[in-house]
């Protein structure tokens, strides 16, 4: 028995990647489960719209951070502003004397909307303890106190399929665009035939869209399949721009193809490639935002998510598809997207191409 | 290479004007596959590598195969689209049938319609794979795969043949008909390049290179080389000797003890013998190894 022992330390010892993921799983989880795995929200970003908003803005309790003020503004302007993301309740104080103010909210933020349907709740029985100050007038306490019940928009009754589904597209996407692509092309080298590709009077490029192109048109079929199913089974809406939506999943698309690529350059056997992508697809699952809100998140956890291409994803996927944002409001995920895209697929291209044509068909060779 | 420790035979090395490798070093980090090498590939011949595991013979055939990147040394080739090549893993997709794999090779090639269906067919007749073109190239015998490998290679008629082992691991018969394939494709104007560990396979190329350690321990016509063995050899039958006899000059063949005799002399209880090329290959690597020492 010994000896079996004795061997089975040799070989991890010799297995760096997984004797590496042995070890960093555990920390991984450490840090996902103890700083990031959070359902709860302290405080929700918070904007305060129309006359007196200045002065009511102090009256909000700490859960409610305010981090707009907008006196001008009515209720279509705040709207907007939640559908943009900009925040998550947004306290639109009403332009006549003795109207009501309303308090809307942003259902695709499930854990700060049920935060912040707490917090007005509260606010409105008067037991929730504000900030105001000595000089805050009596009326607006009036005011505040006198709001209606909150407005839930986009996701009114705070369902979780409905900000999940939008999600699940990008573990799709992430799937079939990073395993199934990654899989793939080491299954080539590990019979030997991506030798005979290089041979073969293929360029770079050639074999490496010839190899992307088949998972790039599954993935995108499985994404279809899953909008669809999410709309005709969990009644998902889709209120935005079919364009809008199409550009950021091809963007995550890119990326993904990209990692699959990357990790198939850095792997000789099927069941390296696996065990990288899954330590690519993990931190994506469990801190993009997808189940983990990121505003719960430890700061230092949180800059993990921000280089995380699901994270840009899932915002503008659920962005697009249950509020209907508009593209110019997405233009920081889908830039983001793209710039990761350009950072990865380049790095791939290279690497494919080093492997692929180490000789070129040129170099230092005289070609009859 | 280090040419003082290697015997070499360049009187019968073919003419010039083909493909081939001049001065060709290839480095995997530090660790030297090959020194120096030197090789000519005319059209219509068929060349032989010869060496042990590690010798760089592989090295070799992926570096005129456009696979590995040299180190130093030149390197003439036809563009990849005149280029067949076998490698060692074969290259086969075990997940497609023999016709698809060939339809794909001849797609790579350029090769389309008619013309590449006309092809297929006539190499799967070649190869005696006809009966076998809708198998999955995962479910055919070694032999079989590796006359698919073959008909991959030469579907576009190419006329640079590198065929990495083709025979490793495949039984009598089908090697006699790869090598009738083989030598089919020579005789059709191409230049034919192959590595082996059998040398009775190396006999049937008109030219040999032997490599140990990634230098050029060897090189010629298979008869020259055999000719121009220094000293001589003899024969002891097994059952004569009680011990190996002249431990660091003899090897044994069957029943019989071959033993070097560096100067020629042979000792008049023993038998001279006819060395052939495997004699001629160890002589070689003997002598190598004595002068290093």
């Amino acid at each position: 028995m010994w000896a079996i022992v004795i061997k089975e330390f040799r070989q991890l010892r010799r297995d760096r990647r997984t004797l590496a993921m042995l070890f960093m799983l555990p920390f991984l989880f450490l840090i996902v489960f103890g700083y990031a795995a959070s359902f709860d929200v302290k405080q929700v970003r918070t904007m305060v719209v129309g006359p007196g908003a200045p002065l009511v803005a102090h009256l909000l309790p700490p859960q409610l951070d305010v981090v707009a003020v907008h006196p001008s503004d009515g209720r279509a302007q705040a709207v907007q502003a939640l559908r943009r993301s900009e925040a998550v309740v947004a306290l639109v104080l009403p332009a006549t004397p003795g109207a009501a103010p309303q308090v809307l909210i942003d259902g695709t933020e499930l854990f700060a909307a049920r935060t912040a349907v707490t917090a007005i709740s509260q606010l409105r029985s008067g037991a929730a303890q504000t900030s105001a100050g000595p000089g805050v007038s009596s009326a607006a306490t009036a005011l505040v106190t006198r709001m209606q019940a909150p407005d839930i928009l986009f996701n009114p009754q705070l369902k979780t399929s409905v900000i999940m589904i939008p999600g699940l597209c990008g573990i799709i996407l992430v799937f079939v665009g990073t395993v199934a692509t990654a899989l793939g092309v080491v299954r080539e080298r590990q019979s030997g035939t991506l030798e005979q590709l290089a041979v073969m009077p293929f360029r770079a490029w050639q074999v490496f869209l010839g190899k992307i192109a088949p998972y790039l048109l599954i993935a995108a079929i499985d994404m279809v399949l899953v909008v669809v199913a999410g709309l005709l089974l969990f009644g998902v809406p889709f209120r935005g721009s079919v364009f809008t939506f199409a550009l950021g999943a091809g963007l995550f698309l890119f990326v993904t193809l990209g990692i699959g690529v990357l990790i198939s350059t850095v792997s000789q056997t099927q069941g390296q490639a696996m065990q990288l992508a899954m330590m690519t697809l993990l931190p994506q699952i469990l801190l993009s935002g997808l189940l983990f809100p990121l505003y719960s998140m430890a700061a230092g956890v949180r800059w993990i998510s921000y280089v995380l291409p699901l994270t840009y994803f899932v915002k503008v996927a659920r962005a697009v598809m249950v509020k209907g944002a508009p593209i110019a409001s997405l233009w920081f995920p889908l830039f983001m997207l793209a710039a990761l895209g350009a950072l990865v697929f380049g790095l791939s291209v290279l690497r494919f191409r080093r492997d692929l044509t180490p000789a070129g068909h040129d170099a230092a060779a005289d070609e009859g | 290479m280090a040419a003082s420790s290697a015997i070499r035979t360049n009187s019968g090395a073919p003419a010039g004007g083909g493909w081939g490798v001049a001065q060709l070093t290839v480095r995997y980090g530090r660790r030297p596959a090959l020194q120096d090498v030197d090789l000519d590939l005319p059209r219509g011949q068929i060349i032989a590598v010869v060496g042990g595991d590690g010798a760089g013979k592989s090295t070799l055939l992926r570096a005129l195969a456009g696979v590995v990147r040299p180190t130093a040394g030149r390197i003439r080739r036809p563009p990849a689209r005149r280029i067949g090549y076998v490698s060692a893993a074969a290259g086969v997709y075990h997940d497609l049938t023999a016709a698809q794999n060939l339809t794909f090779a001849g797609s790579a090639y350029g090769l389309c319609g008619a013309a590449l269906r006309a092809r297929a067919a006539q190499l799967l007749a070649a190869t005696e794979l006809a009966p076998a073109a809708d198998r999955l190239a995962g479910q055919l015998s070694g032999g079989m795969r590796q006359k698919l490998a073959f008909a991959m290679a030469v579907l576009h008629r190419p006329d640079l043949l590198i065929l990495d082992e083709p025979t490793t691991g495949v039984d009598p018969v089908s090697r006699a008909e790869l090598w009738r394939l083989v030598a089919g494709q020579a005789a059709a104007g191409a230049a034919v390049l192959f590595s082996t560990t059998y040398i009775d396979e190396a006999e049937r190329a008109a030219f040999v290179l032997v490599l140990e350690s990634g230098r050029t321990l060897l090189q010629g016509p298979p008869a020259s080389l055999t000719a121009a063995l220094p000293g001589a050899v003899f024969a002891l039958p097994a059952e004569a000797a009680t011990a190996r006899p002249a431990p660091d000059r003899s090897w044994r063949r069957g029943g019989v003890w071959h033993i070097w005799a560096p100067d020629g002399v042979v000792p008049a209880s023993a038998h001279p013998l006819a060395a052939d090329l495997s004699d001629a290959v160890i002589v070689a690597a003997l002598a190598a190894r004595a002068e290093v020492a």
